[in-house]
């Protein structure tokens, strides 16, 4: 497990060669075998690897675009290349960063050193430092947190063999194609038999390095009775210049075991992020999400959970927060196998500035799930009257004995809330950011206590402009 | 006392509507004013324009407080010059504890951080003079509370906040005998300090029987149509509006 994410020694030599030779528009239009193959080369991939990546390349090439979604017309698809070539952020300069980003670094208070390797631009500072402190002390334990590209040739290769992209394959649709053919990065993770880890563990430190956060895989594997905390990404924004963001989290959570997987995703608003996520809960066992949705430009993100074991359980709580010029398709879906198995969903989205909100729940029961109990229940709030904010819930029960409910609220600011707090002497700005933290309390409570007050802040930063 | 509100000629529309038709009123510190009047007469209009609530356009005439024209002020300048409103229906926020609303208000105003422990001394005697169960101020702003809790509430912020001039809007509408009697025994410590002026509007006179009333009006269809001292309270307690009404 030496082998360490470092995508920036990749040779760029190979396309500004290709570039040279052939023109830059003319030839590097589609990708193509050759180029993964140099990709696998790089990285040093197992044999199944590079066969991997070259199936899903295949079905990349045939799969058509999502059409039932946000419009994806930003992506440079003919040119899909550019997104893919390794080191592109490391060509960023931190001038060429967007006023806007730097400015939210310093509102929430993050140090220059780290606001550079945020952005994808600097160098790993000292994250390297504390995650490699935090390695130690659950290696104590026995689990394995590791970088996914080492873990391929280690103790565990089996393992990720017979788990890697089998949850969500690459025919799931074109995007999931693109990064089993590209991927790069990520996490794995290993908790063993009965072992209950205490403190979360954060990729955060994972993605910050350079490069890493654009197609990269995330593989948790909670073993039986095992008990663990994951929590993705932070809430500064990320900024990459390559705005397509097409990641992959497969989670397994085996009988007994407890997953909780938090994200906090503050993508910087150029993103197209296309996140896929799945997991699979056997008997017994329990998953839960909790979900923060505050970045990019386009959000295509639903979260899949596979309650595949009896009395498996489910809890989903989320919100998505569309401001002006994003467009966010954001939901879930949990399919009921087992008997006995239980989900209850929680969703608050936030519209304002002119921000889509699109809420798709989907619920499907099979024949097989005796005694399924679930409820969804979505609450919207829009801020101001050119706002937009849907909810589009689907439910396919096959079972007579299942419990079922379904609620959702949409509703607006009340002036009348908002003269009440005025008339304690409380500016309207802060307000509406108070009205608008206590409608996503219920978020804020599922998080641990640093990351709830920083997307409390991050509502403050988005309702009023600025921390005060 | 010197003057604290010159109200001149105050008209109000909500929407299109007029409702207050040229309303004329001085209080000075340390005053109690009392407004009765049947239902729909526009006396929780008054107190909400008074304290700058954008639903209630000001079509004409003034609002001096303190010698000062407010009326471009809004609810937050307001509430920071002193003046209080509380509210017939106060609204359930999530996410804020009461304690916690409190003190930020507290901060607001005098725009400096409310030292913790004095201030959890102060709120829980407050508390206990409203008879409320300590355990309401870690709960969210009043959310879940009775009627009773929420109108206590209001009246707890109100002594936290300690205002110059208080508008009660019908806090006594809604609730029991023992509860009444609680809340007025708050508004009667307000009372305590000389300096504090308040607006009480109300169609019973429950509330009124333990206070100190100067003086009191009668509104209907939305002009004053006679002032009095506390004896006009008992005569309306026992003729009602009838004679004001026309025919």
């Amino acid at each position: 497990m030496k082998e360490k994410t470092r995508v920036e020694d990749v040779d760029r030599n190979m396309y500004d060669f290709r570039y040279d030779e052939e023109g830059y528009y003319k030839v590097d239009k589609g990708l193509t075998p050759a180029i993964i193959e140099q990709i696998s080369k790089e990285k040093n991939d197992p044999e199944w690897m590079l066969q991997l990546r070259l199936e899903s390349l295949k079905i990349y090439n045939e799969m058509p675009i999502p059409d039932w979604g946000p419009p994806l017309d930003g992506l440079d698809m003919d040119n899909i290349v550019t997104y893919v070539k390794p080191n592109t952020p490391m060509t960023a300069k931190w001038s060429e960063v967007p006023d806007e980003i730097k400015e939210t670094f310093e509102k929430l208070g993050i140090p220059q050193a780290e606001r550079e390797s945020l952005a994808g631009v600097g160098a790993q500072y000292d994250s390297e430092i504390v995650y490699h402190n935090i390695r130690e002390e659950v290696a104590a334990m026995g689990v394995i947190y590791t970088d996914l590209e080492s873990a391929l040739w280690g103790e565990y290769a089996d393992m990720i063999r017979k788990h890697f992209m089998k949850l969500i394959p690459a025919t799931d649709h074109k995007f999931m194609a693109l990064h089993g053919a590209v991927w790069s990065g990520g996490s794995f993770v290993y908790v063993p038999p009965g072992v209950k880890v205490e403190i979360p563990l954060q990729s955060y430190f994972r993605l910050n390095a350079p490069g890493a956060g654009q197609f990269e895989h995330t593989l948790i594997i909670v073993d039986e009775g095992a008990d663990l905390h994951f929590i993705e990404g932070c809430s500064a924004p990320k900024y990459n210049i390559a705005n397509l963001h097409a990641g992959c989290v497969e989670l397994y959570v085996a009988k007994n075991a407890r997953l909780r997987y938090s994200t906090i995703e503050n993508w910087s608003k150029n993103m197209y992020n296309l996140n896929t996520k799945r997991a699979l809960v056997e008997e017994g066992a329990r998953m839960e999400w909790v979900s923060g949705s505050f970045g990019s430009h386009t959000g295509y993100l639903y979260p899949m959970t596979i309650l595949k074991g009896d009395y498996s359980k489910c809890e989903f709580t989320g919100i998505t927060f569309a401001g002006k010029g994003q467009n966010l398709d954001t939901g879930l879906k949990i399919v009921h196998t087992g008997k006995n198995t239980t989900s209850a969903v929680n969703t608050k989205s936030i519209s304002k500035d002119g921000g889509l909100n699109t809420m798709r729940s989907s619920v499907l029961v099979n024949a097989s799930a005796e005694n399924a109990k679930s409820t969804v229940d979505c609450a919207s709030l829009m801020l101001d009257d050119f706002s937009c904010s849907d909810t589009i819930p689907v439910m396919d029960i096959r079972t007579q004995s299942a419990d079922i409910g379904h609620e959702a609220k949409i509703g607006r600011i009340s002036d009348e809330a908002i003269f009440y707090l005025m008339s304690r002497g409380i500016p309207e700005e802060d307000a509406r950011a108070m009205i608008v933290s206590g409608f996503a309390d219920n978020v804020s409570k599922e998080l641990p206590l640093e990351y709830a007050i920083e997307m409390n802040n991050l509502i403050r930063l988005e309702m009023v402009g600025s921390i005060g | 006392m010197s003057q604290l509100l010159d109200i001149k000629n105050l008209k109000v529309n909500v929407g299109d509507k007029e409702i207050l038709h040229g309303i004329n009123l001085e209080i000075r510190k340390g005053e109690t004013h009392v407004f009765m009047g049947p239902n729909g007469a526009g006396k929780s209009t008054l107190g909400h324009a008074l304290m700058g609530n954008p639903n209630y356009e000001i079509t004409g005439g003034s609002i001096e407080y303190n010698g000062e024209d407010i009326l471009e002020d809004n609810a937050t300048d307001r509430a920071k010059k002193g003046i209080y409103l509380s509210f017939q229906n106060p609204i359930e926020v999530p996410g804020i504890t009461l304690a916690n609303f409190i003190r930020n208000s507290i901060d607001q105003k005098t725009g400096q951080r409310t030292r913790i422990w004095e201030f959890r001394k102060r709120l829980e005697e407050t508390m206990k003079i409203l008879n409320m169960d300590p355990e309401y101020a870690d709960r969210d702003l009043n959310v879940g509370f009775s009627g009773g809790e929420k109108k206590k509430s209001e009246i707890l912020q109100l002594l936290m906040l300690n205002p110059t001039l208080a508008i009660l809007d019908e806090t006594d509408s809604g609730l029991d005998v023992d509860a009444v009697r609680t809340v007025s025994a708050g508004v009667k410590e307000f009372q305590k300090n000389e300096e504090c002026s308040m607006i009480i509007i109300t169609h019973s006179t429950r509330i009124l029987e333990a206070l100190h009333v100067d003086y009191t009006h009668v509104l209907v269809d939305g002009c004053i149509v006679e002032t009095g001292d506390r004896s006009l309270v008992d005569k309306i307690n026992k003729n009602g509006f009838e004679k004001y009404m026309k025919g």
